[in-house]
């Protein structure tokens, strides 16, 4: 399951920032005057009640929240174990759980006196999250993505410039989504007297990983609450996704000190027995990434390799610092789905309940499955349904093509 | 007394602190291209390692990262490289310039041995702010090895005075805002920065960030005692690659850049030394 750090003392301490031995802030001096000032904001800022109400008022009467529960009915008797719920955070405006984080960081950058706002996105949904709000809010927006993933994610940059955002194609490295953090960083400490940077998930250097969590635990706090209502207890255990992390730890936070078991499922690409995953609990060592100490998929040399997965959300190849110190304590599980799994689950969803999960929340969808079997039928399970899958309309299409193409063949 | 002792002791104008990505283009061309700088009248070398994810870097830095991890250059080869150039005449000191992850991959005991093997004399590490330094100060201390500590204008007073009061070899002060690149102008304030700098460091003062001709340096003369120069020199190495590759076209290749460095950077007046 997890390898075991081979933990050098180098860079070991104590500080706040840390989660275990992960997380701290391993950025350029340029950046650490701004990482130390929107600490400072934010810890002022979650403390003032006129700023959380305003947070809490943008989540209900623009993104739609509190989200449903649903229970899955059919779909928990075809599996024949536990009762599974899906928390609908693909119902939230934009269609996924990442508007929560993006109305909290851009209303506190609007409370910093910030002028202009920049991001960094991976399939887009980050990106579209951060340019809405950006619109919402009047401020100018720049949305760093990869080459690559501006070509197989084009409806969603065409999303992004209507809104108004500037999309800015990184062509560094693989042009992908780390190397669209690299210039977003590069970008902002040019640019730091006036521009926020919006994270997107629950990684880089302190507070993002804090700042992300605490604007997504409202995932789990509702959850819990609706969970309770519904069913008259807790859930035995709690699912979801994986990539940098964000939606899992807005689930999972809500349930630290709850005996409900903990899920998390990573990308397991075409199989951890290949090169092409991104399952970076399971094969990653400890190392350094956008300014965190956390497991990473590298060479021996340290270099980063670019990881794989079919969905464009979860291709990422660290994880948050709180889920490696979560994986290494024991407190949370986490399992690599591959992508044929990931499919699998899409289409039972679909044809069981009539919705359809975004590719990275399939695989969640799919460990669940696998769980709630060994599980009995008087207990449950929640899912958090992260995001809608119209973006992977066209992905699934083609990966469905070409598994009928090679069927008979390498088909596992 | 050690390299970096007297690199930082010697009574002369403005010390001149080269950068250059090792193994780029190759480990024969990094090491005639230190021996160049060498003779040119640089004051120490920087020495990058290639890494798949730099942070402070500029696009120039960034290419040549790319071409050196593509002939395969690594943090170890790096530091063995230095003992080659050692034997064969490199007297300067020499900085090793890498991201946290490659070293913290090696790990600090093999670091060690092999900076010592090889007669490395500073180490800098544009992603280990002070804050996640500590451990790794002590170690130099103990290994003789300067740990170059960076401050910025955005860097607060009371940040500033701690940086410098356990700086060693000298302060690196980053003229600019942003990443590594030539820039026409240097931040407004980075003159009243300089000098806020002067006053609570011991230790020289070296600028870096955007430094490209002899105006940058005259005008930072008197508010500094070093400069130091990465990205147009990587752009020059990087115009003429398939020049400095070739054993044979390499002289004439490396004389140019000497010309070039002479002509815009460095003050006609410098000696071989």
């Amino acid at each position: 399951m997890i390898k075991q750090p081979q933990i050098d003392k180098i860079g070991k301490s104590d500080r706040k920032g840390r989660y275990g031995e992960f997380g701290g802030q391993y950025v350029p001096e340029t950046l650490m005057h701004a990482l130390l000032e929107l600490e400072k904001g934010f810890t002022e800022a979650m403390q003032d009640e006129s700023f959380l109400k305003e947070y809490h008022r943008i989540l209900q009467d623009y993104s739609g929240r509190p989200t449903p529960v649903t229970h899955c009915g059919r779909l928990s008797r075809e599996i024949g174990g536990a009762q599974i719920y899906l928390k609908r955070e693909d119902l939230n405006h934009t269609g996924a759980h990442k508007i929560n984080n993006a109305v909290g960081q851009a209303l506190l950058a609007k409370r910093m006196g910030k002028k202009k706002m920049i991001a960094e996105t991976g399939a887009g949904q980050h990106g579209v999250a951060t340019a809405t709000v950006a619109a919402y809010f009047g401020m100018p927006c720049k949305v760093f993505m990869g080459k690559v993933d501006v070509e197989r994610q084009a409806l969603n940059v065409f999303r992004m410039k209507l809104l108004g955002a500037e999309v800015i194609p990184v062509s560094g490295g693989n042009g992908t989504l780390k190397d669209a953090i690299n210039e977003a960083l590069r970008y902002w400490a040019a640019n730091v007297e006036d521009t926020a940077y919006v994270d997107g998930s629950v990684v880089g250097p302190h507070p993002y990983p804090m700042i992300v969590r605490d604007f997504q635990r409202i995932i789990g706090d509702e959850a819990r609450k609706q969970m309770i209502e519904m069913t008259g207890k807790l859930p035995e255990a709690a699912c979801a996704c994986v990539g940098g992390g964000s939606n899992a730890m807005g689930l999972f936070t809500a349930f630290l000190k709850d005996p409900v078991v903990l899920y998390g499922a990573e990308a397991g690409g075409k199989g951890t027995d290949t090169a092409l995953h991104a399952a970076t609990l399971t094969k990653g060592r400890l190392g350094v990434i956008h300014g965190a100490m956390t497991y990473l998929i590298q060479d021996p040399n340290g270099q980063i390799i670019a990881p794989y997965s079919i969905s464009a959300g979860l291709d990422y190849p660290g994880i948050g610092p709180e889920h490696a110190h979560l994986a290494k304590s024991g407190r949370a599980h986490y399992e690599a789905i591959t992508d044929a799994e990931a499919v699998d689950a899409l289409m039972a969803l679909n044809r069981l309940e009539g919705i359809l999960p975004a590719l990275e929340s399939a695989h969640g969808l799919a460990l669940a499955m696998k769980k709630a079997k060994k599980m009995r039928p008087d207990q449950s399970l929640l899912v958090n349904l992260s995001g809608r899958g119209d973006k992977d309309v066209r992905t699934v299409m083609n990966y469905l093509a070409d598994s009928k193409g090679n069927e008979g063949g390498s088909e596992q | 007394m050690s390299r970096m002792t007297e690199f930082v002791n010697k009574e002369r104008g403005m010390m001149f602190i080269p950068f250059i990505t090792a193994g780029d283009p190759t480990e024969d061309a990094t090491m005639e291209l230190a021996k160049m700088l060498q003779s040119a009248g640089a004051s120490a070398l920087e020495l990058g390692i290639p890494y798949s994810d730099p942070l402070a870097d500029g696009t120039v830095i960034q290419k040549a990262s790319q071409r050196a991890l593509k002939k395969g250059m690594t943090l170890l080869q790096a530091l063995r490289m230095v003992g080659k150039m050692r034997s064969r005449g490199m007297k300067l000191p020499v900085i090793i310039f890498t991201y946290f992850n490659p070293l913290l991959q090696m790990g600090q005991e093999k670091f060690f041995r092999e900076a010592a093997e090889n007669e490395i004399d500073g180490l800098l590490v544009p992603d280990l702010p002070f804050e996640e330094s500590r451990e790794l100060e002590q170690a130099c201390h103990l290994h003789n090895v300067s740990l170059i500590s960076l401050v910025a204008p955005t860097t607060s007073e009371q940040r500033l005075k701690v940086i410098a009061s356990s700086a060693q070899g000298f302060l690196y002060c980053v003229s600019s805002l942003g990443v590594t690149g030539v820039r026409k102008k240097f931040h407004p304030a980075v003159f009243s920065f300089l000098d806020r700098v002067r006053t609570v460091c011991r230790l020289p003062i070296a600028v870096g960030f955007g430094i490209s001709s002899r105006d940058q340096v005259d005008e930072l003369s008197g508010h500094a005692d070093g400069f130091i120069v990465g990205s147009a020199i990587v752009s020059m190495i990087a115009d003429r690659t398939a020049r400095l590759t070739d054993p044979e076209t390499r002289p004439k290749a490396l004389a140019e850049i000497r010309r070039m460095l002479e002509d815009k950077l460095l003050d006609q007046k410098v000696e071989n030394s």
